[in-house]
């Protein structure tokens, strides 16, 4: 699966078209999405829903309430690919 | 009451995109009507559209990349002419404009149909299939009547009442109606004022069951929109967006801003669907009272009226909306005003064919020249006496006083007069 570089740079790249372009400091994992990258609240479930989609994994509520910062997000998505893996290994045939 | 001028214009149509664009095709009669397999392959009896080219790309310039994601096209094609307009009145834009509110603008932009591309293609399948999580934060935007004006009023940061209207295909007019009425009685300084209607199919379809629209020109599509011809056989839907930027003479005279020209006379009625008037019909008396209280409001004399650009759509309706017109205005033969049809060029656009038409007329005064009529060569025998005023080609001629007029379902009337400034 994806290392947590890979993982940061394509969470990134999806996060862009969302980031406030008045938002001009460097991102760190400690960034925090709406407060530092000014991503309008409302959006919050469109970055989930392409996070599920770029990384084919489920977000449920609970975990999408813990990405905050840059470095949750990615803590979550490892975290739910690695469910997802694990779950694909198991139903192979 | 206060004076009403006109300041800027924007255009998304059929047959050009930008006003330049737009102006040239007027003058050359060019068509933007194009025959659609998409519509030949699901049954439709009028397979012929007007679609601005590239329709998709529409926008893109001037929306964010985050705006652009929660937009369909009608918000799309409201955004490019609210923002030409925005900049032909001489204001600095660029995209992701962030500047203070601008608490003495007011954005007036109606829609017939609105988002129903976006509620047809994602809001019911998704809702259908059990995946409503999946339509994610812009299904509601999208989907509501305001998103034209309440996208536009952002994109300019406008302070004063952002509002939708819709009024069937008198839409567009009434907005500007409703805009200059705004300023007139002291509630803004400006009113970005248009309406659009986005490129989708559904309404085509419900006007193609009611088989109101052209069939029979498929195989010729620049042809089949045909107001005031004898084989005029059903209006071609459109779909589009017009601006006008509406300021105080006050307001306008303080930028030295360009004047396309003022708005010296209004009317919006309703026939009450009676005496012939009805949900789908316009009732005769309707029609002639709002012409005639535009009119009386210009204080012009009717013969003082040099241009009509007229609602014609080529329905069986272009007759009796001649009839009405000769009745209100108690002019005829080489008396009656010069007469067109720009439905002829870009088809229907329905809630925006009143304001793409309205920057239409604007353009032939700035231009001061009468587009050609297109497709009546044949001319329907029922407007014979008018015929020495349908231009069948470019006319070179100062407009100095042009009516506009509207129609629409509901038995809605809507009736603009423009008079360039003495």
């Amino acid at each position: 699966m994806n290392n947590r570089e890979e993982i940061r740079s394509q969470f990134l790249a999806l996060l862009a078209p969302f980031v406030d372009r008045r938002a001009d400091q460097p991102i760190t994992e400690s960034t925090s999405l709406l407060d530092d990258l000014n991503v309008n609240s409302a959006r919050f479930v469109d970055i989930i829903l392409e996070a599920e989609e770029k990384f084919n994994i489920s977000i449920d509520d609970t975990a999408a309430d813990r990405m905050r910062t840059v470095g949750d997000a990615i803590d979550v998505i490892m975290e739910k690919s690695e469910v997802q893996s694990r779950v694909q290994t198991a139903v192979r045939p | 009451m206060k004076r009403v001028v006109i300041t800027g214009l924007g255009v998304v149509a059929p047959n050009g995109v930008g006003v330049r664009e737009f102006q040239d095709a007027l003058r050359q009669g060019r068509s933007g009507l194009r025959f659609e397999q998409r519509l030949a392959e699901l049954n439709f009896g009028c397979q012929v559209l007007g679609t601005p080219p590239s329709p998709e790309n529409i926008g893109a310039d001037v929306l964010t990349p985050q705006q652009w994601r929660a937009t369909n096209s009608a918000m799309r094609f409201a955004a490019a002419a609210a923002v030409e307009c925005w900049r032909d009145a001489g204001f600095e834009w660029h995209p992701g404009h962030d500047g203070p509110v601008d608490w003495h603008t007011a954005v007036y932009f109606g829609t017939g149909v609105g988002g129903v591309d976006s509620i047809a293609e994602k809001v019911g399948p998704l809702t259908l299939t059990g995946q409503t999580r999946r339509l994610g934060s812009s299904g509601a935007e999208q989907a509501m009547c305001s998103g034209v004006s309440a996208l536009v009023g952002g994109i300019l940061g406008a302070g004063g009442q952002v509002c939708t209207n819709s009024s069937a295909c008198a839409t567009g007019t009434e907005a500007i109606i409703n805009g200059y009425r705004l300023i007139a009685h002291g509630y803004a300084d400006r009113v970005l004022a248009g309406a659009a209607e986005g490129n989708q199919i559904y309404a085509a379809a419900c006007f193609d069951a009611m088989k109101v629209t052209a069939r029979g020109w498929n195989g010729s599509p620049e042809r089949a929109s045909r107001p005031l011809s004898a084989t005029a056989a059903g209006f071609v839907p459109a779909c589009g967006s017009g601006a006008l930027l509406l300021e105080s003479w006050e307001s306008a005279e303080h930028r030295h801003a360009k004047v396309y020209a003022e708005i010296t006379g209004a009317s919006f009625v309703c026939g009450g669907q009676r005496a012939g008037g009805s949900m789908t019909a316009s009732s005769p008396e309707g029609v002639r009272r709002c012409i005639a209280a535009a009119v009386r409001e210009s204080g012009l004399h009717p013969d003082e009226i040099d241009y009509v650009n007229a609602h014609l759509t080529a329905t069986g309706n272009d007759p009796r909306e001649v009839a009405n017109l000769r009745c209100a205005l108690q002019l005829d033969g080489d008396r009656f005003p010069w007469i067109n049809a720009t439905k002829s060029m870009i088809g229907h656009a329905l809630g925006a064919s009143g304001a793409i038409e309205c920057v239409a007329t604007l353009l032939q005064m700035e231009g001061e020249f009468i587009h050609p009529s297109m497709n009546c060569e044949d001319l329907h025998p029922a407007v014979a006496t008018v015929a020495v005023r349908i231009p069948q080609e470019y006319i070179a001629r100062e407009v100095r006083t042009a009516l506009k007029t509207s129609f629409g379902f509901g038995d809605v009337n809507a009736c603009v007069i423009f008079s360039k400034p003495n």
